[in-house]
């Protein structure tokens, strides 16, 4: 395993530019969407595009553990549910301001992540799928039950959030704009982090924890850092989720979300953060087209799912290997 | 208060025997082959609708049940040739992916053919009605046969695995398959096996639990991580653990849902007590698999770290 996957891997330089660029490109598109709806005059696209924005997002988010530490997380969908409920929760005592909603997300997501992560991190490959996915479970009953907050039913949220007193996201375009500034502010960071001696450091782990060890990093402390640090940006996507529905409910966070995000991710190719934007945006575009074509969607998206993988030479991450990092089995 | 706790007891036992069927085949599928299979929980509702279809067929549970098992042997066989056998080479990425796919093609499938509304399956008539256990207590005769059952399939599982010429090579596969495949024998063939046969303990477990649960889509989702969480705290790859690990999830998912509120009301007020209960309840078998794999990452019998 570690000569292989140390040979695939890219140098950095070549893929970093290459992976702006695409997002560049995503983020003109995405720019250009609404005046074209508007255009077209079906405002109802923008809505969908915040939903898209807010799950490249979380896509994003996710692919900065599974692509850059190959830690395939089956419970992303509890920190979508923890951002959009607080949002329910702050709204609840009259907080309606969007940065401090934000924040509050965070701190809950961090949380959850150190406590869960920690326990996760102990172990690793199908354990940890399993053992995040448990997790993820354990957020999805804690809401469902707590009747507080519509339990199983969820929450209708009264009004959008503010931006310091300003009703910023009062109409859709202003929503979406706001959803779009936080990716690409957020896309930043994350580039951010990957280009940095943390973002190296835990790419290294990924090939091989053993020798990064023996030069004298702990693979777990960077590894849990990656981890909490994905939960809360996944959590911010759960602010614009909740935003954006205007209701919160246990559904965000089912175990299905968590494995739609995987989808999105791999769909668009692990490992360069651009990738899993557009992926978020052609796994929900597939998934409104079917569901126009047929109730029965899921059937269609399952095979088309199951399809790809058997068919394409080393599963989807080897059709994509131009576009991103090769991961290692495991 | 003795007699609520038995009758729970005797619940969350009957509970974990399920649970251990289910997980006897996933736990295997996990240790033996590497493979990380998402659409096992598929396998206990799709034994529960095929029961309901030839019970209502043939009028009778047992030629239901007759019908199920080798029928479910065939939809074992069809997934590993179909599906499973092109993923064992794959990453668990892969695995992950595919039989994701394969929870969404069932869930719905099963919509289109079976319809969304619930099924029923009658109760067999010898089985029916309750027995006195202790004082004026009852429980349903069923119950105890599916109890009975479960702890039967256990004792075969536990002679096959220890004393049978598959069961060896079902535990050298799970120690180191490369070595097992070395010494000539055929592992395909043995990934076969090893695949229908928790393919049919999974749809056994369906279809025994059908006549007292409505049967409907939703009911593979909720199994599926219960039986995650067994193999997890069980340690991959083992029975043993696996029996233990159906039992104690179960006795714990089953008793803290009743007892909690009531312990919890010798500390908090009524009111609070119920409502932390109700929320903490659900959470307890995650966090029993928290604290077990924080002191045993590798879960109470795995064998690797």
């Amino acid at each position: 395993m570690t000569y292989m996957t140390a040979s695939a891997t890219h140098p950095d330089r070549p893929v970093l530019s290459g992976r702006v660029k695409a997002a560049l490109v995503l983020f003109i598109l995405f720019a250009l969407m609404p005046p074209l709806a508007s255009a077209l005059n079906d405002p109802f696209y923008v809505l969908i595009g915040t939903r898209i924005l807010a799950y490249a997002i979380a896509a994003m988010a996710l692919d900065l553990i599974l692509g850059y530490g190959a830690m395939v997380s089956f419970g992303h969908a509890a920190y979508l549910g923890f951002g959009a409920y607080a949002v329910a929760i702050l709204q609840s005592y009259g907080v309606n301001d969007l940065i401090l909603q934000i924040l509050f997300a965070v701190a809950i997501s961090a949380i959850f992540a150190v406590v869960t992560g920690a326990i996760s991190l102990r172990t690793r490959g199908v354990y940890f799928i399993m053992i995040t996915l448990a997790f993820g479970q354990m957020a999805f009953f804690f809401f469902i039950s707590f009747s507080a907050y519509g339990g199983d039913d969820g929450v209708a949220l009264a009004q959008r959030s503010t931006v310091l007193g300003m009703d910023l996201l009062g109409t859709d375009y202003g929503l979406y704009y706001v959803s779009l500034a936080l990716l690409i502010a957020l896309f930043a960071l994350c580039h951010r982090i990957v280009g940095s001696r943390f973002g190296r450091v835990l790419t290294g782990i990924r090939e091989n924890p053993t020798r990064i060890e023996a030069i004298g990093f702990s693979p777990f402390r960077y590894q849990l850092i990656a981890f909490v640090i994905s939960g809360c940006i996944t959590a911010i996507a759960g602010v614009v989720l909740a935003n954006q529905a205007q209701f919160v409910s246990p559904a965000f966070m089912s175990w299905h979300k968590s494995g739609e995000l995987i989808v999105m991710v791999v769909l668009g190719g692990v490992g360069n953060l651009a990738g899993p934007i557009a992926g978020a945006v052609a796994a929900l575009l597939l998934e409104e087209w079917l569901d126009a074509l047929s109730e029965h969607w899921k059937l269609y998206f399952g095979i088309f799912l199951v399809l790809m993988v058997l068919f394409s030479p080393h599963g989807i991450t080897g059709l994509l290997k131009k576009m991103g990092i090769v991961r290692g089995q495991q | 208060m003795m007699n609520l706790f038995v009758l729970q007891l005797l619940n969350g036992v009957q509970l974990g025997v399920l649970l251990f069927l289910i997980a006897a085949g996933l736990t295997l599928v996990f240790g033996i082959m590497d493979v990380i299979n998402l659409a096992h929980g598929v396998l206990y509702m799709v034994g529960a609708y095929l029961i309901a279809t030839f019970a209502a067929a043939t009028g009778s549970f047992w030629w239901g049940l007759l019908l199920t098992l080798p029928a479910a042997v065939v939809v074992g066989l069809v997934i590993e040739f179909v599906v499973m056998r092109r993923l064992y080479a794959r990453s668990h990425l892969d695995q992950v992916l595919a039989t994701f796919g394969l929870v969404m093609i069932a869930n719905e499938a099963v919509k289109m053919i079976w319809g969304t509304s619930p099924l029923s399956v009658p109760m067999p008539e010898i089985f029916s009605g309750s027995v006195p256990l202790m004082g004026p207590l009852k429980y349903p005769v069923y119950r105890i046969a599916i109890i009975v059952a479960g702890l039967a399939v256990a004792l075969g599982l536990f002679i096959m695995v220890n004393y049978t010429r598959v069961g060896m090579l079902l535990r050298a596969g799970a120690t180191n398959r490369d070595t097992v495949s070395a010494l000539g024998v055929d592992i395909n063939r043995l990934f076969a096996i090893v695949f229908t046969l928790g393919a049919v303990l999974a749809c056994l477990a369906g279809a025994l639990v059908a006549p007292i649960l409505s049967v409907d889509t939703g009911m593979g989702e909720s199994v599926l991580i219960l039986t995650f969480v067994v193999v997890v705290i069980g340690g991959i790859g083992s029975i043993k653990g696996a029996f233990l690990g159906a039992l104690l999830v179960a006795i714990v998912d089953t008793l803290g849902g009743v007892f909690g509120p009531i312990l919890l009301r010798s500390v908090l007020d009524p009111s609070a007590a119920g409502q932390v209960g109700r929320v903490l309840a659900p959470m307890l078998v995650y966090i029993l698999m928290a604290v077990i794999l924080f002191a045993k990452p590798a879960g109470l019998f795995g064998r690797r770290a």
